[in-house]
């Protein structure tokens, strides 16, 4: 090949609340333990990762108004076992997602700040914009965002903690014992930002980290967020792990950029993904199916199909066709707390239909038909091979991996799968840059005199 | 081993309590945002086997309270999150308790809960909290979502004389009360035995564990329950600093212990009656009441005395503090908390004028001075800082049934 081989990005994802992770299974271990997460961290730092990923929810999940009960429930606090992990580990970006709408710029720009400084250049915020009243019932806050805006908060929301990571200058910390000098200037961390959500003033307490500006991800696919992300984001977390619509999205997020006056280069994709792996790809194969079977029961596919019908579906037999009712979109939410991705439910019902109609398939097939996000299966040898070839025909720039399997399954993947990257030259052998910024291969920030909404 | 054994943490704020800590000698004023600066400090506080570090913290730079538009260069104008601070030690500590500060008033009690319910799991049940309001107008003004007047001078007066609060602030405590007993309910809203992980049934939790604590007050809603499970100490320790009767009711509604600033002249007896009083109809195990002094010891280099009155110089002011300031040998330090000790204070917490100086002589002179006396323990005793502080380690949950 005449272009440079692309490097492989690569965070790991610690699998929480949701229904893949197999609690169930015999070598699971606490999902809630600091233990597991160190675990995780050090060997993804083992594996050269760029970062390790926590994702956030601010409720607990209800479906008819009950608790779940059959997935993992239960996580703790993405600042404080980010900054724990800072302790145990001494080149993994550490990438939090943190709600815009529940949080103040004040505190956010404090928090990503001080891990930055903690953790010396390694964090990550993954903005994420969930605006449900349902999740509004553990803030002061409320749900007193229209979904409407809840761009237009987080858009200023950054911009709003830009300004605060920007108020201080990278030498307004003179420190000098002798003549006494503490402060370069007299206002090293004055702000002052007015907008439409947000009219604030004062001094920020945190001086200059060594990112100047720690690294933004975003999540989310809709037009807005696809905007939000191509103008503001140093990578985005995708949902697309299938070649052809991630490709699709790619080109898509790489040429908003640069309408929105960035370089490709400076916005990387990251689709989520999991792997499983064989002796022989067959035995990949077999075990994969396996996994999923237990992933995707009867109860749980149904559950799925309930958050697109938004009614209760439980009389359904999971091994018999798709529900034949239609959906009911202005019911009450059927189920809650639960990041919700299906733009057009009716669109979404009638392609599950013609779906398994014409693959002939029962509702719990076609579920996994659909939803499963093209997990990479193989023996090491083609595992490597695929991650490769995806982000070389620029399906994306890496991936944020997970395991069904807490905490060790990235293991396997660090120790099989790695050495085989990295004799492609696909990934890193050694850390070269000191920051998150650095290894990401993200340009450097100019300085902090430049406007923010430049 | 006394009867009434001391206990005995230290307070940390940036380069020490002295407004020039930072230009002593052993200082590393350009460390002092660093997990290395934070983590050699407080491995001399375990080396020590003192109870616990708290870690100062506001939503405001440091600096003198209620000067706006001050311009002084010559201060440590900047400091980083206490929690995280307090998280990123975690990992690195083993027994010593860690009780990050994090105010109440701009921040959501939820956040507040799953950090310090965090804590305590990523240190194995060392997590405490010290709550502290946002009083002024600068940090509201940082948030920008509700007013709050700075106290005017007559107010500030009052407050010095009789410990009345302005009307704001009293709001601001009955807020901090809410939020607390949110917090609680929060780390209660699981029981600890909640998940089952049952592979036949397929159920992770048994549902009838959690519970919803549907909390209403002036101030806010929270409908819980708490996205992280019970804490490992079900009850992560809870202090708070108090001047006045008022902030003593606070503490005795609130909190676990309660850190006083008891004049050397006068003693603690006036404080502790207030306390008892304040506290009459508090449930449970009493309040522990833990008296604060800022201290300047006595080094191989210098008396405390000659540090303090250098540091003076250099910053061109007395130092003053609203903790009694203690210069001395440890020996003489000794003598004065066996005595307040005597009378019925349970603990101490020091400040150290100078973080990396008074922290070495209080671990390298102090503890062993105390030792020598046999009124210090040796070594740590296993388990979590509420069985280090001496208060219950089997906390009852208040929505389980029996
Ligand atoms: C890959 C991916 C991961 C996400 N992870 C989270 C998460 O951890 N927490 C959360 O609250 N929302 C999460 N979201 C939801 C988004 O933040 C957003 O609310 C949602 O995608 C709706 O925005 P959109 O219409 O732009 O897609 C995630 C979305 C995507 C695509």
């Amino acid at each position: 090949m005449s272009t440079p081989r692309k490097q492989v990005i690569l965070g790991a994802y610690l699998g929480g609340v949701n229904h893949h992770t197999a609690w169930w299974h015999p070598e699971a271990g606490s999902q809630i333990d600091f233990s597991s997460f160190e675990h995780t961290a050090r060997t993804a730092e083992r594996g050269k990762f760029d970062f390790f990923f926590l994702a956030e929810g601010l409720i607990l999940r209800e479906r008819a108004g009950q608790i779940f009960d059959q997935d993992i429930i239960g996580r703790p606090d993405t600042f404080g076992v980010l900054a724990a992990i800072a302790s145990v580990t001494e080149h993994l970006g550490l990438a939090g997602t943190v709600n815009a709408t529940f949080n103040e710029p004040y505190e956010l720009a404090r928090q990503f700040a001080t891990l930055d400084h903690l953790s010396g250049g390694r964090a990550a915020w993954n903005v994420v914009t969930s605006f449900d009243a349902f999740t509004g019932q553990n803030f002061r806050r409320g749900g007193f965002l229209d979904p409407s805006d809840r761009y237009v908060r987080a858009e200023e929301t950054l911009r709003a903690v830009r300004a605060l990571w920007d108020s201080w200058n990278a030498d307004d910390i003179v420190a000098d014992k002798d003549s006494g000098r503490f402060l370069a200037r007299p206002d090293a961390g004055s702000f002052e930002f007015r907008g439409r959500q947000f009219d604030i003033s004062g001094r920020f307490t945190v001086p200059r980290s060594p990112q100047g500006r720690p690294v933004i991800l975003q999540a989310g696919v809709s037009p807005q967020g696809r905007d939000f992300a191509a103008a503001n984001a140093d990578a985005i977390f995708s949902p697309y792990g299938k070649l052809r619509e991630a490709a699709d999205f790619y080109r898509d997020i790489k040429s908003r950029a640069v309408a929105a006056g960035r370089s490709p280069d400076d916005i990387k994709i990251l689709p989520s993904a999991s792997f499983v792996l064989g002796d022989t790809d067959a035995e990949a194969i077999e075990k994969y199916r396996a996994i999923r079977d237990e992933q995707v029961t009867g109860q749980t596919a149904l559950i799925l199909l309930e958050q697109i019908w938004n009614r209760d579906l439980s009389g359904y037999d999971p091994e018999g066709p798709v529900p034949d009712v239609e959906p009911e979109p202005d019911a009450p939410p059927f189920i809650q707390g639960r990041a919700f991705l299906h733009q057009d439910r009716f669109a979404t019902v009638k392609r599950l239909r013609e779906v398994s109609e014409a693959k002939k398939l029962t509702l719990r097939e076609t579920v996994i038909d659909q939803f499963e996000r093209g997990p990479i299966v193989g023996t090491p040898a083609r595992v490597a091979e695929k991650i490769d070839d995806f982000v070389n025909s620029d399906g994306s720039d890496g991936f944020i991996l997970g395991s069904h399997l807490v905490p060790t399954g990235l293991d396997e993947f660090v120790d099989r799968v790695v050495p085989l990257l990295q004799d492609r030259g696909a990934l890193r052998t050694e850390y070269t840059g000191t920051t998150l910024r650095d290894n990401l291969g993200l340009p450097g920030l100019r300085s902090a005199a430049v406007p923010v909404d430049a | 081993m006394a009867p009434n054994p001391l206990h005995l943490g230290v307070a940390l704020d940036g380069a020490g309590w002295h407004p020039a800590a930072w230009r002593a000698p052993n200082s590393r004023p350009t460390e002092l945002f660093s997990a290395r600066y934070w983590t050699d400090v407080v491995a001399t506080a375990e080396r020590g086997l003192l109870d616990f570090v708290t870690i100062e913290d506001s939503l405001r730079v440091p600096g003198p309270l209620h000067a706006r538009g001050d311009d002084a260069v010559d201060q440590v104008r900047a400091r980083l999150d206490a929690h995280l601070i307090a998280a990123t030690l975690a990992p690195l500590t083993h027994h010593i308790g860690l009780i990050p500060t994090v105010t109440t008033t701009h921040t959501e009690p939820f956040h507040v809960s799953t950090a310090i319910a965090t804590l305590d799991y990523t240190s194995r049940g060392r997590a405490g909290w010290q709550v502290r309001v946002s009083a002024g107008a600068e940090e509201a003004q940082h948030f920008g979502r509700r007013e709050i007047t700075d106290p005017t001078p007559a107010e500030f007066a009052a407050l010095i004389a009789t410990g009345e609060l302005p009307g704001h602030a009293e709001a601001l405590f009955e807020e901090a009360t809410d939020a607390v007993e949110v917090v609680r309910r929060l780390w209660d809203s699981w029981e600890d035995d909640a998940e089952i992980r049952d592979v036949a049934t397929r159920r992770f939790i048994d549902r009838d564990k959690l519970h919803y604590i549907d909390f209403e007050g002036r101030f806010f809603r929270v409908r819980g329950p708490a996205i992280t499970p019970r804490p490992p100490q079900g009850q992560p320790v809870i202090t708070a600093l108090g001047h006045a009767p008022r902030i003593y009711e606070f503490a005795a509604t609130a909190a676990d212990l309660v850190f006083v600033t008891p004049t050397r002249e006068h003693g603690p007896a006036q404080i502790l009656r207030q306390i008892a009083t304040a506290g009459a109809s508090r449930v449970g195990e009493p309040l522990r009441v833990y008296a604060d002094l800022v201290v300047f010891l006595d080094t191989d280099d210098d008396t405390g005395a000659q540090r303090l009155a250098r540091l003076n110089d250099q910053s061109g002011a007395e130092f003053s503090s609203d903790a009694a300031v203690f210069t001395g040998s440890a020996e003489e330090i000794a003598d004065l908390l066996a005595d307040w000790n005597t009378q019925g204070v349970d603990g101490f917490r020091l400040r150290p004028g100078v973080a990396v100086d008074d922290l070495a002589a209080i671990a390298g002179r102090l503890v062993p001075a105390l030792q020598h006396r046999g009124a210090f323990r040796t070594s740590y005793p296993e388990g979590s800082l509420r069985g280090l502080l001496g208060l219950s380690t089997t906390v009852p949950n208040r929505y389980a049934r029996v």
